[in-house]
């Protein structure tokens, strides 16, 4: 009850008295084996409030979430619904009492129509046609344009956000749970989707809003309850906080700030691509057209944009997993190597750090010794005469692990056993401790902790001091703005001429994200696509 | 006259085990699971079938035990890749390994029987007509009920809320999960279906093209089935096409050999695959874009509650 008491004092206007909450959980908690993924959580949602879910990965967010929508059923605790205790089946009684879900990696299914998609998410209790008129109306109603024929493979990242939208909305529902909805979208699309639930608000519905960008929070949302490690820390008013103050309910402490070491100076070009194209290697590829950049030795140079949009087709042609036909498109260190494999490029300096800690940076089941290994074993000293020098690779997991504060059982354990921010620190450490002279990262801080990305991050700023060329490929634009010297954006395989980081507005990213051009013309009406 | 009739329906008769299999192995690999096991449900289906019709006297009720065999053994199928979530293609090709084996066993008692084989539909009149009769009214209840099933199939698929949610499944589990469907029931009985159809697919052998029974008389029309299901692009009309290229193709090189061309035997009869992998891939070439393939085939599924 003393939840509920704050909960009275820090909503605006102080209403709700008399009134019992939309939803309600007491004590909820979700145990797996040992672990306490939720740990008695008591959380009060009202009609008309965007109510903000803050906390790190790993803090219990999704866990809550899915006990909420009946995905998962809790192990402990009591959900409430208008004042009744209630026992959710499964998602689809939940979307019959009012409750729908906006989910981060999108339910969607590739190979449907956009029709076929949304009738998916209903209960399928009027006919096809009918429903396909609906969804039609209601596309129309919330200005979130969508063609019921098209199968979802050919359609933008912020058109699939809008089928899940419209399909949420279709249900009618008294309270919607968006799961990281502004992850993956351009600023100005962020924009749109937030009028959007301003209006769904106003029309007196709830909203659960998970994010963890601050900045977002303070804006949109009417409260905010912070989890960390499974529990409740808070509910507070975020207008009333500063995304300090929220930061430091979300961390449990203060964040390490990164700092760029005053006057790096920019050397000789380290990494030149010149006039790449490449055709796409999947069915539902990207192109890669005509990119060219310098990268010096020194300076870090970002790239934004939206995901999917090239940029995994592009770490494949710089690391060599893909090679091209004319060596001169990739230049390391003077060399032409667009011809090279990704062994001759590691000789050469190169090291890549790539977007999937699993499966693409590590071999999961593998030892992280072994796993040192697989990417040093031409040029760091692991192999003598073909056999495997286990103290030298030993060793550099000891040098990662101390360097990089790793955190991990023992000292050699499984690649899969440790979080996803250790390993990251472990994968970004492995090939700073080669002493590269190009570095190509991409995501280095994709669902890692704030702790683990301000290491990452000053361990990038340290490396291009000392003298080498890094390029990070990040969709976090805070990010970039705070470790990249130029960013670049990228738009259906096309790399944009890169800006200097105080130019680079958030505006004029989110302009090349939406596949716009600076040009004033015809920046007047250019917005997402 | 009389042989061009003849011909048409020995391609009919060659077509519709290929067909029966590959429409129930499409169900089951719509709903994104691989069964490699179809050639052992298969021959099992074939081996209960003609023991039904023997210990019974009636065809009909062979094709039921055809079936149930086929259903049985793809619960096993069921049980072991879906339930324990074993690798589908080690359990696939386990489920044929058992399957020639138990066959073996089931059939050993019914080797050199006979029976009588289905009836042929006769409609006075309309069956007698030249050429085109008994293509038409004058086939076993077996061809009709393929034709009958794979339109069904397709309606299915493409018509119905349920087939929706069961292509759902083989696209994207996780999601299908997420929004609420039960995966793995849906799968299983998917697996089911295609047993089913595998199971009557072999029983069709001993029952009306060949009236005994013989171990191994599938003589990998299994693999030709899950083969068709792969090259037709998962997609009900080019199965049709391609079971009967198939059929057609083999008994057209047989009447070749028979009238002496000069080409080796072994290229004739080399020659119905030949074709039929031509034939469906210039098909899937008109392809619109996307992938072809169930986008969670052959995945493994566990839900986390």
């Amino acid at each position: 009850m003393q939840a509920h008491q704050r909960m009275l004092d820090s909503t605006p206007n102080g209403l709700h008295s008399g009134e019992s909450p939309l939803l309600q959980t007491l004590g909820l908690t979700k145990r797996y084996g040992d672990f306490l993924a939720n740990d008695s959580i008591d959380i009060d949602i009202w009609p008309k409030e965007i109510h903000a879910l803050l906390g790190e990965n790993g803090a219990g967010k999704s866990t809550l979430v899915k006990a909420i929508y009946g995905l998962i059923q809790p192990s402990a605790g009591e959900i409430r619904w208008q004042g009744q205790p209630i026992v959710l089946s499964g998602p689809s009684e939940a979307r019959s009492r009012g409750i729908g879900m906006v989910f981060q990696h999108f339910s969607l299914f590739d190979n449907l129509t956009v029709a076929e998609n949304v009738a998916l998410g209903l209960d399928g209790r009027e006919s096809f046609k009918d429903m396909s008129a609906r969804l039609e109306q209601v596309s129309k109603t919330y200005g979130l344009p969508l063609d019921p024929r098209r199968e979802v493979w050919q359609l933008s990242v912020g058109e699939r956000q809008r089928i899940e939208i419209v399909r949420a909305l279709m249900q009618d529902p008294k309270f919607l749970i968006l799961d990281e909805p502004t992850a993956v979208l351009t600023p100005q699309e962020a924009d749109q989707l937030f009028i959007v639930l301003e209006r769904l608000k106003a029309e007196g519905r709830a909203i659960l809003y998970i994010s963890h960008k601050l900045e977002e929070v303070k804006r949109l949302c009417d409260t905010a309850t912070i989890l960390r490690g499974g529990k409740k820390v808070d509910t507070c008013n975020p207008r009333l906080e500063t995304a300090a103050s929220l930061a430091r309910m979300m961390v449990g402490g203060e964040i390490k700030e990164v700092k760029a070491a005053a006057g790096r100076k920019t050397t000789v070009p380290r990494l030149v691509v010149n006039d790449l194209s490449l055709a796409p290697s999947e069915a539902h590829g990207v192109r890669l057209e005509h990119i060219s950049f310098e990268l010096k030795g020194g300076e870090i140079l970002g790239i934004a944009g939206v995901a999917g949009n090239g940029q995994d087709e592009l770490f494949a042609a710089l690391s060599g997993e893909r090679l091209s036909k004319d060596p001169g498109t990739v230049v390391i260190e003077g060399i032409a190597a667009g011809h090279l494999s990704i062994t001759q490029r590691r000789k050469l300096g190169a090291a890549f750090v790539p977007e999937e800690r699993l499966g693409h940076g590590t071999a999961p089941r593998m030892k992280l010794s072994e796993n040192a290994l697989l990417t040093g074993h031409a040029a760091s000293g692991m192999v003598h005469h073909g056999f495997i020098d286990t103290a030298a690779t030993l060793k550099t997991v000891d040098r990662a692990t101390e360097t990089f504060d790793v955190r991990k059982a023992k000292r050699d354990p499984e690649a899969a056993s440790l979080s996803g921010g250790n390993l990251q620190k472990f994968i970004v450490g492995r090939e700073i401790l080669r002493n590269p002279a190009v570095l190509v990262v991409s995501q280095p801080t994709w669902g890692v902790d704030a702790g683990a990305a301000a290491v990452i991050r000053q361990a990038l700023l340290d490396l291009a001091s000392a003298g080498a060329a890094v390029l990070v490929t990040s969709q976090d634009l805070d990010e970039l703005a705070e470790i990249a010297d130029r960013i670049a954006v990228m738009f259906h395989g096309h790399l944009s001429a890169p800006l200097a980081t105080a130019d680079a507005t958030r505006e004029k990213l989110g302009l090349l994200m939406g596949g716009s051009s600076l040009e004033p013309k015809e920046a007047a009406h250019a917005v997402g696509a | 006259m009389e042989l061009i009739e003849a011909i048409i329906l020995a391609v009919l008769a060659a077509s519709t085990p290929l067909l029966l299999a590959a429409t129930g192995e499409l169900v089951t690999e719509r709903s994104g699971v691989l069964n490699l096991g179809v050639e052992g449900m298969m021959i099992v289906g074939a081996a209960c079938g003609f023991g039904g019709a023997w210990l019974t006297g009636s065809i009909f009720i062979g094709a039921l035990f055809g079936i149930v065999a086929g259903v049985l053994m793809s619960l096993v199928f069921a049980l072991m890749a879906l339930g324990l979530a074993v690798n589908q293609v080690a359990t696939g090709l386990a489920l044929t390994i058992l399957g020639i084996g138990l066959s073996g066993l089931i059939g050993a008692g019914f080797v050199g029987e006979r029976i009588t084989p289905a009836v042929h539909l006769y409609i006075p009149g309309l069956t007698d007509m030249p050429l085109i009769g008994r293509v038409l009214f004058g086939e076993d209840a077996f061809v009709y009920f393929s034709i009958a099933l794979i339109i069904g199939v397709w309606w299915f698929l493409y018509r119905t809320r349920a087939g929706l949610i069961l292509r759902a499944c083989g696209d994207n589990h996780v999601s299908a999960h997420a929004l609420g469907y039960p995966v793995l029931r849906i799968r299983t009985f998917a697996v089911m279906f295609g047993g089913a159809c595998a199971g009557l697919a072999g029983a069709y052998l001993p029952l009306a093209y060949t009236p005994f029974f013989i171990p191994g008389m599938t003589a990998g029309r299994g693999w030709i089935a899950l083969a068709l299901v792969v090259f037709s692009s998962w997609r009900p009309g080019r199965l049709v096409v391609g079971a009967y290229l198939f059929g057609a193709v083999t008994i057209l090189q047989l009447h070749a050999q028979g009238w002496g061309v000069g080409i080796p035997s072994q290229f004739m009869s080399a020659l119905p695959y030949l074709a039929t992998v031509i034939v469906l891939v210039l098909l899937s070439r008109a392809r619109t874009g996307g992938s072809t393939a169930p986008a969670a085939l052959g995945t493994v599924f566990v839900p986390d509650r």
